[in-house]
């Protein structure tokens, strides 16, 4: 169902961009869209699925960004497919950031609630940091790194790739719409398929009762730790996308806020919901851009949009009324409902 | 050794802004259970109105202040009512998201009605210092101390008894404590929970506006994005202390303005944030509640 109205949205944008429909900004926000939608999609296998609350998110992304790019940059002459090269540098970013969220789940996932929000949240910081004041060349000697200031002593005919604040320019954009597309197909396949094993039921028990779960013989650091990597290596892999879409990147554009955006799609979009994620992300992507006309007056809309889809969708006359208005929905609804 | 202590007095200053700051948080998140992002802004609109009321209407500073903490306090009541009590009963994430809405708005009428260019914030008690001549075998050298820094310790100490008292002898102080332990319970004894929350951010708004003054005392700019980053590094303080007391805030904040400053002296101007964070997932580590959080023990 998920991958069909996914697919046929594709189509639908594929045909408009070809047809010139689209605008030249529209065509631009196609592949952050997809790069959002499996951000969104990754990080609700965290918030949705487990049930822990990550406010860190873009960490994972920027790791995944920077390494990907890299990468990317390396192998230029090795792979001259762009799109091959793609596709390992997503694999590079995927893997980089699957290591990030290993190190980091060590630690976290020690921690419960609120406080394992908030450690998520200095680990996004702390990585915005380090990324901020990384320097990584390459030269006929090989790959070189050095922090804070640039000490990489490259070689004649050396290059350097990652230039601290001002993070990677000169990017090659590969990004394509289909490979966002084929990602998020990929995303929800791996989503999906790991819901419906035995690991996706252990991550729902532990979320819906940890001591229980506990006691049935659920390893619960084994299993949150599986789906914080998982859900680190496919943000990575977004990262890469998103980041290959510019010819600029730097580690800024992966803060708090944008940890904060992924977040606000999660839950609208439902909480465990796939399908409402992607919708959630590609709306209120496209949103901002729609409200345009309003100029100044844009994100003040976006805020106000957020504040009543919130209020409106918690408010039980409203529910109820909208469950009337439509019978395909009720299960939906009272899922809801069961989860208050 | 000189150099140490200035750094010390200048990290005392910053960790009592944070504190004031973790109090508005520590607060709310005690008695509501969530986490109010919008705090941070708070913060920014009350430095907005004390700079307008002391430079555009020629207002005493201290006048400036009083109008700024009215000003906060109505809103942070306003936005309470408007925005979280409809979801009193609500998923917590999803009173999380409201109030990131919220954070927003603020933060775009903020741009609106004020513009983004920086503002200069005017010094409420002038760029003097008090000057420390020191010459015995330990210390040798001067220490100066602007008045500035001074005003914010001592306004953070006198929050802090002010409010320990409130908590501790008044009647709506007992309630709010009776609140955040258990609100059924408290119900059940007479006390009318809603209007517990409702004064709590009320409080918590008024002191943000102080935060705020301070805050752009110390570092005087301000534009519309002046409260997020403090408002960030002040949770991080309140759940440093553990989250939802009081002293804890008060120690965290603290302990997070000496560590920044010192990390930023010693360590690495750019890795400062990095360390100072670093610093929290050590602690969370090692005592999981923060601080003088207490952690309960888990009902089966």
């Amino acid at each position: 169902m998920t991958y069909a109205i996914v697919t046929v949205a594709y189509i639908i944008f594929q045909v408009m961009s070809s047809a010139g429909l689209l605008s030249s900004s529209m065509r631009g926000m196609l592949v952050p869209i997809c790069a959002y939608m499996v951000m969104a999609v990754s990080l609700n296998l965290v918030v949705g699925v487990l049930g822990e609350l990550s406010l860190g998110h873009a960490g994972f992304m920027s790791v995944g960004a920077f390494s990907g790019v890299a990468a990317a940059v390396l192998l230029q002459n090795i792979i001259p497919i762009a799109a091959l090269r793609l596709t390992a540098a997503m694999l590079v970013g995927a893997a980089f950031a699957a290591l990030a969220g290993f190190i980091i789940g060590i630690p976290v996932l020690r921690l419960k609630g609120d406080y394992l929000a908030i450690v998520t949240l200095a680990f996004g910081e702390i990585i915005k940091s380090l990324l901020n004041n990384f320097y990584l060349g390459v030269d006929s000697g090989g790959l070189h790194f050095s922090m804070l200031t640039d000490n990489t002593r490259l070689l004649a005919g050396g290059k350097l790739i990652i230039r601290g604040p001002m993070g990677i320019s000169g990017i090659q954009k590969i990004s394509t719409f289909p490979a966002g597309f084929a990602l998020t197909l990929i995303a929800l396949a791996i989503v999906f398929n790991l819901v419906n094993s035995r690991m996706g039921r252990s991550f729902m028990a532990i979320r819906d009762d940890r001591i229980a779960a506990e006691s049935v013989g659920i390893d619960i650091t084994k299993y949150k730790m599986m789906a914080f990597v998982m859900s680190a290596a496919i943000a990575g892999a977004a990262g890469c996308l998103f980041a290959m879409n510019y010819s600029t990147i730097v580690a800024n554009k992966f803060d708090f806020n944008t940890s904060i955006l992924i977040l606000v799609f999660v839950v609208l979009g439902g909480q465990g919901n796939m399908l409402g994620s992607i919708i959630a992300a590609a709306a209120l992507t496209i949103l901002p851009e729609k409200l345009r006309s309003f100029s100044d007056y844009r994100m003040l809309l976006y805020a106000v949009v957020l504040i009543v889809v919130m209020l409106g969708t918690n408010n039980a006359n409203i529910r109820r009324f909208f469950e009337k208005l439509n019978p395909f929905n009720r299960n939906k609804d009272e899922d809801e409902a069961g989860e208050d | 050794m000189m150099t140490f202590l200035n750094f010390f007095i200048s990290g005392i200053s910053l960790g009592s802004i944070y504190a004031i700051i973790a109090l508005g948080y520590t607060m709310v998140y005690g008695i509501a259970k969530m986490l109010n992002f919008a705090h941070g802004d708070v913060i920014m609109v009350g430095a907005y109105v004390c700079f307008y009321a002391i430079s555009r209407f020629k207002l005493p500073p201290l006048a400036g202040v009083a109008l700024a903490m009215i000003v906060c306090t109505i809103l942070g009541m306003i936005i309470e009512r408007m925005a979280y009590k409809p979801l009193r009963q609500a998923p917590s994430l999803a009173v999380l998201i409201t109030a990131i809405g919220v954070s927003y708005f603020l933060q775009n009428t903020a741009l609106l009605l004020w513009t983004s260019s920086p503002k200069v914030f005017p010094s409420i008690i002038g760029r003097g210092a008090f000057k420390f001549e020191f010459n015995n075998f330990l210390l040798e050298g001067q220490l100066s101390v602007s008045h500035v820094i001074v005003l914010t310790i001592v306004t953070c100490i006198i929050i802090m008894l002010c409010l320990t008292w409130f908590t501790g002898n008044t009647r709506m102080g007992k309630a709010m404590r009776a609140c955040s332990e258990d609100k059924g319970a408290a119900q059940l004894m007479g006390i009318n929970v809603n209007s517990t929350i409702s004064m709590t951010f009320a409080i918590g708004s008024g002191l943000a506006a102080i935060a705020g003054v301070l805050l752009c005392s110390a570092y005087p700019t301000l534009m519309p994005t002046t409260g997020s980053l403090p408002g960030i590094k002040a949770f991080t303080a309140a759940v440093f202390g553990g989250i939802g007391s009081i002293p804890g805030a008060l120690l965290g904040g603290l302990l997070l303005g000496v560590i920044e400053i010192f990390a930023k002296a010693y360590i690495s101007s750019q890795l400062s944030d990095a360390v100072v964070f670093a610093v929290l997932i050590i602690v969370l580590l090692v005592k999981p509640a923060g601080l003088l959080g207490v952690q309960r023990p888990e009902k089966v």
